[in-house]
């Protein structure tokens, strides 16, 4: 079979130029943020190990995940969790056909973006604010 | 027909199907994790070490680590097949996916078993 291209379709390959709708904005966040979970494993499987090894690791990682910078990478990667789970929520919801429409798209994306985005402000008071 | 021989389950749907169990897996797991530290603000080693030991949360949590392998690889073979347009490119970027998701699900194992 050969493939035919039309190749006198307007092409435009600026992508400053181009407006990113809502939905595409969710997406390709949920994939950063997918993508950004697996980068973050080692990280995730180095916290596990050292909590459970031993009481001396155990209290040795509460120290180390007290610094700031550590402390801000955990929540970084808290976030991604946090958007990922909620724009594969919607994803879920969509194949199961609702918010469909054009309409629709656009609204659960950007309930999406301001759920997650109110609970990931939530898991940065739960780390940093003193229970 | 266009045969694929890197997707995980060599065909689309399985692979979609595959992508969604296994992404409910997860959130029920993450879900679990959360409720957990939540519900535990003042953990100790020997609460974390029963809790991490009970066998219905090593078996959840050996389930989570089979899903994340699949799970992952589903998702970084979609990232490969839209970024990577050269075969060669393309293969090494999966393998070295592949081999990473292997070594953290062995790693992972050994964690669990390992305390």
């Amino acid at each position: 079979m050969v493939l035919t291209v039309e190749d006198k379709r307007p092409v435009n390959l600026d992508l400053t130029t181009i407006k990113l709708p809502l939905p595409g904005f969710a997406s390709i966040l949920h994939r950063v943020s997918g993508f950004a979970i697996f980068l973050a494993l080692p990280i995730l499987l180095w916290v596990l190990d050292q909590s459970l090894m031993s009481e001396e690791s155990f209290g040795e990682l509460q120290n180390v995940l007290s610094g700031f910078l550590v402390k801000f990478v955990l929540f970084a990667i808290l976030a991604g969790l946090i958007f990922h789970l909620i724009a594969g929520i919607k994803h879920l919801l969509m194949d199961a056909g609702i918010g469909e429409t054009l309409e629709g798209a656009r609204r659960g994306a950007g309930i999406t973006l301001v759920l997650s985005g109110l609970l990931i402000l939530i898991a940065g008071a739960w780390l940093w604010l003193p229970m | 027909m266009v045969t694929n021989v890197t997707n995980l389950g060599r065909s689309g749907l399985s692979d979609w199907m595959m992508q969604r169990v296994t992404a409910v897996m997860l959130g029920a797991y993450f879900l679990m994790m959360m409720g957990f530290f939540v519900c535990h603000p003042q953990l100790t080693y020997e609460e974390w070490r029963s809790f991490m030991g009970n066998s219905a949360v090593r078996i959840a949590s050996l389930i989570s680590f089979l899903a994340i392998g699949g799970h992952a690889w589903v998702g970084l073979w979609t990232i490969s097949t839209d970024y990577f347009k050269p075969t060669g490119i393309r293969f090494l970027f999966q393998a070295a996916c592949g081999l990473a998701l292997v070594v953290y699900f062995v790693w992972g194992v050994q964690i669990l078993w390992g305390f």
